[in-house]
C-alpha cells in the first residue's frame, strides 16, 4: 500500500488511541486529513520542489503510532544536548515525551508539551487562539496537524524573559523496522518577552526516519525570539521542517539552520510580517556531502511598513551533495520603506556536487530596498595559495577556508556554549583544527 | 642556496619572464627593482610554487633540488617563504591558530611530532616581540580587518616563526608609513643570519635604506637588464627605468 493511503486507512484507528476528547481538535483533525487526502504529498512538477523528490523517502513502510521507550539514559543523548550549560529540556523519544530526560516549567513561563497543551484547560485560550493558524495549507502541514500528538508547547507570558535557554530533542530509537515522526511545537512569546529555543532531531541507528514536522511561533510586540536549528542527523534519516512565524510590530526574530547532514532535508521556513519596525532574520550554513540533500525553501512576507529582513546563507557540497536555495521575498503594496536583503553563497567541491539557487523578488511597493546575491563558485585559488604557501596542504587549507566561509553566519548566534559546539563541528567535518588562543 | 637558469613563464599563454638567471648563496640579501608590469611578483609567485604560472622553458634550483614539480607547500616546508604583498583575509581562523597550522604542517613535512602547546605559546609570543605585535593582535583574524601595516608586519610575523631559508619580500614595503617599515625592515634584519637569504622585490628603494641590499637587479619586461650593488637602487631612484629600456631592444 503507498504511504498516503495507508496514512489516510490509519486516520480513525489514530484518532481512537490518541484523539482525546477536545472536540474542536477533533474538528481541526478531520479537516486535516481530508485536505491530505485530496492534496497528498508534493510532487516534482510543483514549482517549490522542482529540485526536491520525496519517492525515495516515502518508499519505505513506515510506522507511525507511537510507542514509549523509556529505556534511553542520559549518557545515550548526552551528545547531543548541549549539557554544559543550564537549559530546559524538551526530550522525545520515537515521538512520545520523555519524563526522566527533560527538564519542564511552569514557573512563570510554560515549558511543557503539546499533548497536555492541547486537552487541558489552563491552555485553552491559547491553544485555540494559535493552534494551526498560520501553517499553510499543504499536504505536509496537513498531514502533520491530521496525527498531531505531541511536541513542545512553550508560551513565554507578557513581559517575561525564559531565564535559560530551551532545547527541544526528537530521537529515534530504530526499534520499528521504519520511523514517521511528526513532532508539532506551539510557541507564542507574548510582548516584550525573550526566547532561546534549540531545536534538533536525532537517529540513533541507522534505521529509515522521516520526520514531518510542523512549527508555529507567534512574536509579541517588542518580543525577540532565537531559534537555532541543528541538523546533523544520520544518513538514513530525512527531515522535512515546516516552520512559520508570525511577528508582531517591533519584534525581533531569528533562525539559524545548521545543516549538516542527513539524507534528505527540506526546510520551509516562512516569516509573516504584521506589524511595523519588525526585523526577522534567517541565516543557514549547509555542509555536506555523500549522496545528501539540503533544500532551504524560504518565504519573508512583509505586509506592513518600516520592516527589515535578512537572510545569509552559506553551503558547501562535497561528494554527490546536491542543495536548492528559493528564496522568496514578498513585499507588499502597503509596505514601504521595507528593507530585505538576501544572499545565498555556494561552494562546490567536486564536479558532481550541484546546487539550484532562485531568489525569487516580488516586490509591489515603490520605496524600498531590495537585494539579492547569489555566488556559486570554487575556493579562491589567491587564498589557497596564501595558504599553501606557509605549508598548509592542500586539503587543510581548502577546510581552513570553508571554516572562514561559512564563519560568519555563526557570529550572530548568541548563546555562546552552542556557538562553540558549532563551531566544532563545523571544523571536524573540514577537518581542520580551530580554537587554540593564546 | 637558488639558482635560477632561463627561467620563462607565462600565464594564460602570455609571457611575463622570458629568461631570468639568478643565483642567491646563503647570508645574501638581494633586490629586484622594476617598473610595474616588469613581472617581479610573477617571479616571486613561480618561485614559491603558484599554479597558474606554466613554466615553460628553464629551472630554478633551490639546495640542489629543481623545483617545477614539487607543490607550494612541499616548497615551503624546504624553507622558501614567501610575504605577500596582498596577504588574504582568513575570517574565524585566529593568528595563533594559523601559525599552530603552519608550524605543525612543517613538523610533520620534516618528520616531527606537532609542537607541545606550551612550547608553541613561547615561540609564538617570543617573535611577536620581535615584531612589536601585541597580544590582542594574535587573537584577532588573520588578516580580517587590519590596515595595511597590520598586514605586513603579520607577513614578517610569520617568517619569524617559520624561519625561511629564502625569505622572498614581495612589496612588502608598500602601504607602510616609515614608522611601520622602520619595524619590519628591523624584523627581517634581525632574522638575517650567515645561513638564510632574502629575496626584497620592490619598486622603490626607500625599503633599501633599511635593509641593505648585497645585489640589486633590474627586472625590465621578464628579464634582468642590468645588476649591480646597491648604488644601482639609488642610481634608479635618480634616473628612474626609462634609461635601461633601450637595452632590451
Amino acid at each position: 500500500m503507498e504511504l498516503k493511503d495507508k496514512l489516510v486507512s490509519s486516520f480513525l484507528a489514530f484518532e481512537e488511541e490518541f484523539g482525546g476528547e477536545n472536540d474542536d481538535l477533533h474538528n481541526i483533525r478531520n479537516q486535516a486529513i481530508q485536505d491530505f487526502e485530496r492534496i497528498g504529498f508534493p510532487a516534482k512538477k510543483e514549482e517549490a520542489w522542482k529540485y526536491t523528490s520525496l519517492n525515495s523517502v516515502l518508499k519505505h513502510d513506515y510506522s507511525f503510532f507511537p510507542k514509549k521507550d523509556d529505556s534511553l539514559e542520559y549518557r545515550d543523548i548526552k551528545d547531543y544536548l548541549i549539557d554544559n550549560i543550564d537549559t530546559y529540556d524538551l526530550v522525545f523519544v520515537d515521538g512520545v515525551y520523555s519524563s526522566h530526560l527533560s527538564q519542564t516549567t511552569h514557573d512563570k513561563i510554560d515549558v511543557c508539551l503539546m499533548s497536555s497543551a492541547l486537552c487541558k484547560a489552563p491552555y485553552k485560550t491559547v491553544v485555540d487562539k494559535y493552534f494551526n493558524k498560520i501553517a499553510p495549507k499543504t499536504g505536509l502541514n496537513a498531514l502533520n496537524t491530521a496525527f498531531t500528538r505531541e511536541g513542545a508547547y512553550i508560551h513565554i507570558q507578557k513581559n517575561k524573559m525564559a531565564d535559560k535557554p530551551i532545547q527541544i530533542i526528537n530521537l529515534s530509537t530504530g526499534k520499528e523496522a521504519a520511523m514517521l515522526l511528526q513532532p508539532r511545537n506551539l510557541i507564542v512569546v507574548d510582548e516584550n518577552s525573550h526566547v532561546q529555543i534549540i531545536e534538533r532531531h536525532q537517529s540513533l541507528t541507522d534505521k529509515p526516519v522521516l520526520t514531518n514536522a510542523v512549527t508555529e511561533i507567534f512574536a509579541g510586540k517588542r518580543a525577540i525570539v532565537d531559534y537555532y536549528k541543528i541538523q546533523n542527523d544520520s544518513t538514513s534519516a530525512s527531515l522535512i521542517d515546516n516552520t512559520f512565524i508570525e511577528q508582531q510590530s517591533e519584534s525581533f526574530c531569528s533562525v539559524h539552520t545548521f545543516s549538516l547532514g542527513g539524507k534528505l532535508t527540506r526546510n520551509n521556513l516562512n516569516f509573516y510580517q504584521k506589524g511595523e519596525h519588525i526585523d526577522s532574520t534567517l541565516k543557514g550554513v549547509t555542509l555536506i556531502e555523500g549522496k545528501q540533500h539540503v533544500d532551504h525553501n524560504t518565504l519573508v512576507h512583509h505586509i506592513e511598513p518600516n520592516c527589515e529582513s535578512h537572510q545569509d546563507y552559506k553551503g558547501i557540497f562535497d561528494g554527490n551533495a546536491t542543495g536548492v536555495f528559493n528564496g522568496k521575498v514578498l513585499v507588499e503594496k502597503e509596505a514601504q520603506k521595507t528593507n530585505a536583503y538576501q544572499s545565498n553563497n555556494n561552494v562546490l567541491l567536486t564536479e558532481k556536487a550541484t546546487i539550484n539557487s532562485k531568489p525569487q523578488l516580488e516586490i509591489f511597493a515603490d520605496d524600498v530596498k531590495c537585494s539579492h546575491g547569489c555566488t556559486i563558485g570554487q575556493l579562491d585559488e589567491d587564498a589557497l595559495f596564501y595558504l599553501r604557501s606557509r605549508g598548509i596542504p592542500k586539503r587543510e587549507a581548502q577546510g581552513l577556508m570553508m571554516y572562514a566561509f561559512a564563519n560568519n553566519v555563526l557570529e550572530s548566534v548568541k548563546i555562546p556554549e552552542l556557538k562553540k559546539r558549532i563551531n566544532k563541528l563545523i571544523a571536524e567535518k573540514l577537518g581542520v583544527q580551530v580554537g587554540f588562543n593564546l | 642556496m637558488l639558482k635560477i637558469k632561463n627561467l620563462h613563464a607565462s600565464i594564460d599563454d602570455k609571457e611575463i619572464l622570458k629568461g631570468i638567471n639568478l643565483e642567491i648563496n646563503p647570508g645574501e640579501v638581494h633586490a629586484i627593482m622594476g617598473p610595474n608590469g616588469s613581472g617581479k611578483s610573477t617571479l616571486s609567485s613561480v618561485i614559491a610554487g603558484k599554479e597558474e604560472f606554466d613554466m615553460t622553458q628553464g629551472e630554478i634550483i633551490f639546495e640542489d633540488q629543481e623545483l617545477s614539480d614539487l607543490d607550494p607547500e612541499e616548497r615551503a616546508h624546504k624553507g622558501i617563504f614567501l610575504s605577500f604583498q596582498y596577504p588574504i583575509e582568513i575570517p574565524g581562523v585566529s593568528v595563533t591558530n594559523f601559525m599552530k597550522a603552519a608550524i605543525n604542517a612543517h613538523r610533520k613535512a620534516n618528520g616531527k611530532e606537532d609542537m607541545k602547546a606550551n612550547e608553541m605559546l613561547k615561540l609564538i609570543k617570543e617573535k611577536s616581540e620581535l615584531l612589536e605585535i601585541d597580544r590582542k593582535f594574535l587573537s584577532r583574524s588573520l588578516n580580517e580587518g587590519f590596515s595595511g601595516g597590520e598586514k605586513k608586519r603579520n607577513e614578517i610575523f610569520q617568517m619569524a616563526v617559520l624561519e625561511p631559508k629564502l625569505a622572498i619580500l614581495d612589496e612588502t614595503d608598500s602601504g607602510l608609513d616609515i614608522d611601520a617599515l622602520k619595524v619590519v625592515a628591523k624584523g627581517v634584519n634581525k632574522l638575517r643570519t650567515k645561513d638564510n637569504a632574502v629575496l626584497l622585490i620592490t619598486h622603490y628603494q626607500r625599503l633599501l635604506n633599511y635593509i641593505q641590499p648585497d645585489f640589486v637587479h633590474v627586472l625590465v619586461d621578464g628579464k634582468i637588464v642590468k645588476s649591480g650593488g646597491k648604488e644601482l637602487a639609488l642610481e634608479l631612484e635618480e634616473k628612474g627605468y626609462d634609461w635601461l629600456k633601450p637595452e632590451i631592444v
